[in-house]
């Protein structure tokens, strides 16, 4: 049965989330210049990843290629080299990444204390990647206690707690230091404020923990005040991040008129927990902003239990690529593309393992595919 | 003075490591007995801000209805202006002298040149380390999540809530995180104790480890090294889980966990997630001990000023944790007569408050638990 309400419903949901997953194009901070190569299609540079990431990155390219999306991918590996005694991406890597301005990537495995700075750090470092929005949608045909998620969040990517300056004092005494620099917040907030504007969000609220962290968060505080008068027709307030947890979790509904920017540790948190919310990491996109490049990725680990079975879920870095199409400003393409795989998701009949159906990826992908003609 | 006596406060503690596993007996108290005269306890009371007032007029009534051997020696502590300084001093001479207290939240100001929490300067001073809060399931508050039952163990007294913060620049401010071994292996030892005498079966440590390798690190790997020395044998398994993911996992499937232990900060952030999923702030009763103090409050440390004074707040959190205070003094029939009573008012739905979807008021609920005595 498909009853013209469940089509209404689905339209609605599809428009809201067009509205979700697209990231500002032009804007004050986040630069794509556009440019085609000779082939008539855009270069982009496709980091494919550990584990499962080779698999979800084959099915994104073929989506793509059935949508006859005009991009050309530049595959490259990431896998650190050693440089000067210090571990590195290859040149080839960077360079890529620097001259295309976008990039796609699949999940890394991160060595646990392995003694070498994460991947994801050296990237974030090297291109600036000063924003993570991370937005979260119900999706449908994927049950959850939660039916009514809609909300973004942007976290600061740079500092913070994350800033990596530690030191042990004396034995058993150890500093960890949170670093909140003006200009960062500022950055941040400048996005969130235009990220808010070219996405029909009226309102933007920064989850702080002033009350405690006085000076840190003030100053992220002030820094986002200072921007919200640039933004007159922008509603901006500020929250308590445990009264934001709190509210989120039992009713995230109010959240999803607005865009919400915090420092570091509390993104990182909040985002996770949104995530959950409607139903995990494998059906959550991710994008990070920066000065100098756009790495769009899937945040979901790298699987190694189920890589190379053909079984993983390609949703999560499909939906990345959608919000990295809107970047680019290819929005027809993404609507399509978005359109077949939600709609793949809603039918609920070639749904991977992790959504509670039996379909391979392959399947998967051909069923988007085929809701593409 | 106050941060110097904090600063006094927490060097003792330093050097009482290893005094500090008696407090693991809570809830009772072995070594010294709360001050009692002709049968009667005297008992500290600071209702605080916001909704206090109401909610602690509440546990004076019940109390008084069933004639509970305690004397309240009351301090209208205020936190809105720095004025209430010299009370708050002396409430905490108070405290010292009685060594129970039951405690509703004080406001901190936000903006940089306003005093500094008083409640984390009370748990600092006190050396009420530990907080405890018990999240369970109760029949008839409506929430989303069902079968939840699991108890955070929070550190109090350093972690992120230092409060030693500076500007090395304009615009450049670094607040620092402070983790000492001798509090991460109190904490540790208090979860896993606390694990044994409420027959729980596992705790959990979260931590953010893999970034913060350092400070995060010497938590986990303290946290690791009591399970392995000391409760080994005792038949509690334990595991570790990263913040992020905890808090995912928490709203997605919060079944999983039954004793969980973390920092400071993590325990603000996971606590409200968790009163989120049993039915909010206003149902979750919580304590805060040390080796000599034991103050209770409510498990989810929230102001409320938007009701305040509106008489609309469920106090049963401030009931069931007066509960709590008097099986720690020993009158456990009477805590458990008041216990039963709010728990039946609020499966009944005989006096529901705003947050449970009624128009019940503060002191209707009151009634009501008095009535089911």
């Amino acid at each position: 049965m498909f009853s013209s309400r469940t089509l209404t419903t689905a339209l609605r949901a599809r428009s809201a989330l067009a509205r979700t997953y697209a990231t500002s194009s032009s804007g004050p901070t986040a630069p794509f210049q556009g440019r085609k190569s000779s082939s008539g299609k855009y270069v982009v540079t496709l980091i494919p990843g550990d584990g499962i990431g080779p698999e979800i990155s084959e099915a994104v390219k073929q989506i793509y290629n059935a949508a006859k999306v005009p991009i050309e991918w530049e595959e490259v590996s990431v896998d650190p080299i050693m440089k000067d005694g210090k571990t590195a991406i290859p040149d080839k890597a960077i360079q890529s990444v620097k001259a295309n301005t976008v990039a796609l990537k699949g999940p890394l495995a991160t060595p646990i204390g392995k003694g070498h700075v994460s991947l994801n750090l050296t990237l974030r470092r090297t291109f600036n990647l000063f924003a993570n929005v991370r937005p979260c949608v119900s999706i449908q045909g994927y049950r959850t206690l939660y039916d009514d998620v809609n909300t973004v969040l942007i976290r600061e990517n740079t500092e913070g707690e994350y800033s990596g300056i530690e030191h042990e004092i004396v034995d058993g005494v150890v500093q960890s230091i949170k670093l909140i620099t003006y200009p960062a917040s500022e950055r941040v907030a400048r996005y969130a404020f235009h990220y808010a504007q070219s996405n029909g969000r009226s309102h933007v609220t920064a989850v702080h923990k002033a009350n405690i962290m006085k000076m840190s968060d003030g100053m992220f505080l002030s820094a986002c005040r200072q921007v919200a008068k640039e933004y007159p027709d922008i509603k901006y307030d500020e929250d308590l991040l445990d009264r934001v947890c709190l509210q989120i979790v039992q009713n995230p509904k109010p959240y999803s008129d607005r865009v919400m920017v915090m420092p570091n540790l509390y993104g990182d948190i909040l985002s996770d927990m949104c995530a959950g919310l409607i139903g995990g990491l494998g059906l959550t996109p991710s994008g990070n902003i920066g000065r100098d490049a756009s790495i769009f990725e899937a945040v979901h680990g790298s699987a190694p239990d189920i890589a190379g079975k053909g079984l993983a879920n390609p949703t999560a870095l499909l939906l990345s690529s959608l919000m990295m199409l809107r970047h680019m400003e290819l929005f027809q393409y993404a609507d399509k593309i978005e359109k077949a795989a939600l709609g793949t998701i809603a039918e609920g009949k070639t749904i991977t393992g992790d959504l509670g159906g039996k379909a391979s990826t392959k399947q998967y992908t051909e069923a988007i595919i085929a809701k593409l003609k | 003075m106050l941060s110097r006596a904090i600063v006094s406060a927490s060097r003792t503690a330093l050097q009482q490591r290893t005094a500090t596993t008696l407090a693991a007996g809570f809830p009772k108290v072995a070594s010294r007995l709360p001050t009692k005269y002709g049968g009667v306890y005297t008992v500290t009371l600071i209702p605080g801000d916001g909704i206090g007032t109401e909610i602690t007029d509440s546990v004076k009534e019940i109390f008084e209805h069933v004639n509970a051997p305690i004397e309240w020696e009351q301090y209208n502590v205020s936190g809105e202006t720095a004025m209430g300084e010299s009370l708050l001093v002396e409430a905490m001479e108070s405290l010292k002298r009685n060594k129970v207290g039951l405690k509703g939240i004080l406001f901190t100001p936000m903006d940089q040149q306003s005093h500094p929490s008083w409640n984390v300067a009370m748990r600092k001073q006190l050396d009420i380390y530990a907080s405890v809060v018990v999240f369970k399931t109760i029949p008839g508050v409506p929430a989303r999540h069902k079968d939840v039952d699991f108890a955070i163990i929070r550190e109090n007294t350093e972690g992120e809530y230092s409060g030693l913060e500076h500007q090395s620049f304009p615009g450049v401010v670094e607040s620092l995180k402070v983790s000492t071994r001798a509090k991460a292996e109190r904490i540790a030892r208090f979860a896993f104790d606390f694990a044994l005498k409420n027959n729980r079966k596992k705790v959990t440590c979260v931590h953010k480890a893999n970034i913060m390798k350092l400070g995060d690190g010497l938590f986990l790997n303290t946290f690791r090294n009591v399970a392995e020395t000391y409760y080994k044998h005792s038949g509690i398994a334990y595991n570790d889980m990263i913040v992020d993911n905890t808090s995912m996992q928490l709203v997605a499937r919060p079944q999983q966990f039954d004793v969980m232990v973390m920092p400071n900060l993590y325990g603000a952030i996971v606590s409200n997630i968790g009163a989120a999923l049993v039915g909010g702030p206003g149902v979750v009763p919580g304590c805060n001990v040390g080796r000599e103090y034991a103050l209770f409050e409510p498990g989810c440390r929230h102001v409320a000023k938007d009701l305040m004074g509106t008489n609309r707040a469920n106090p049963a959190a401030m009931i069931l944790s007066g509960t709590m205070l008097l099986r720690h003094l020993g009158l456990d029939s009477m805590a458990n007569t008041i216990a039963n009573s709010t728990f039946n008012v609020l499966q009944s739905g005989v006096a529901k408050t705003s947050d449970m979807g009624g128009s019940a008021t503060t002191s209707d609920f009151t009634n009501a638990v008095i009535k089911n005595l």
